[in-house]
């Protein structure tokens, strides 16, 4: 078995808010991520698909088809885009790094020919990341 | 939902890679230029992975400001702008980045003892780092490594 990465970036807003506290509760446990006006990330996104070299290509699984999976899955509808007021999996659950990283591998979870989604990794800042291993 | 959250810290100090019970020839011949007498310094890089499920009400595996407050606590504040040599717990063993690792992990898995799974990573230039884990809980991702690299 061999893994393989490839990396894509998006740029979005989203703030961190749970409807079911007061706005002090949110503020205590959020931060300043609790905004209502937002902020945003230039996010990294780092996919890794886990395969068997395929003896005639020597491919684990062709780039170009990984690249359009990862565009068409998440890239078009996260880029500059407020991710909780126009991402639909984000109207319930709070968009921290960690959902982030869960709500993609579902998005891409056997969409990959030929491969099995190893891990998917959400850089929201260089020195702050997520992974998410499909585990339940 | 299990997930990883992962942050980096910087970390400057100084340290000489040297033994006692050597020669200093054999010393410089183990060490080489890590153990010229007055020692030197690194910008290190810690990387901590920690694992845990993810809370539904906030959406994270641990807040970052506790897991700041945490490694700044017991890494930052006992070794930045430090020389490592002059430091209890390298009083017997070598500072050298392996063991600079096994000890941040040390003090971070029984700082976090509800960590489902801690990983370490320490890089010490650009070119160099070490990763440790000392439970079975650790990401996939180290897993695997360890099964590769014991083919």
């Amino acid at each position: 078995m061999i893994l393989l990465t490839r990396k894509a970036e998006f740029s979005a807003s989203h703030y961190y808010w749970n409807d079911a506290w007061t706005p002090e509760e949110n503020q205590r446990v959020f931060g300043r991520c609790a905004n209502r006006n937002g902020h945003g990330h230039n996010y990294t996104l780092e996919v890794t698909v886990a395969g068997e070299v395929d003896p005639a290509t020597g491919f684990v699984v062709d780039l170009k088809q990984l690249k359009d999976v990862m565009e068409r899955e998440v890239i078009a509808i996260y880029d500059h885009r407020h991710l909780n007021l126009e991402v639909p999996e984000f109207k319930t659950a709070v968009p921290t790094t960690e959902n982030i990283a869960v709500a993609i591998w579902q998005r891409l979870d056997s969409k990959i020919p030929g491969a099995r989604l190893h891990r998917v990794r959400v850089y929201e800042l260089p020195d702050l990341f997520a992974d998410f291993y499909g585990e339940a | 939902m299990k997930a990883y959250l992962g942050r980096r810290y910087r970390l400057s100090a100084s340290h000489r890679l040297f033994s006692a019970s050597f020669s200093d020839a054999q010393n410089q011949s183990v060490y080489g230029k890590c153990a010229n007498p007055h020692g030197h310094g690194h910008n290190y890089i810690v990387e901590v992975i920690i694992g845990g499920a993810i809370d539904p009400e906030t959406g994270m595996v641990m807040n970052l400001v506790d897991l700041d407050a945490c490694v700044d606590r017991e890494v930052l504040q006992p070794f930045d702008h430090m020389n490592l040599n002059t430091l209890e717990a390298f009083r017997d063993i070598v500072p050298s980045t392996e063991n600079l690792c096994i000890e941040i992990e040390r003090r971070l898995s029984r700082a976090l003892p509800q960590a489902q799974g801690l990983t370490v990573r320490v890089e010490e230039t650009s070119n160099n780092f070490f990763e440790f884990s000392s439970d079975r809980a650790s990401a996939p991702a180290s897993q695997t490594r360890q099964a590769e690299g014991q083919r």
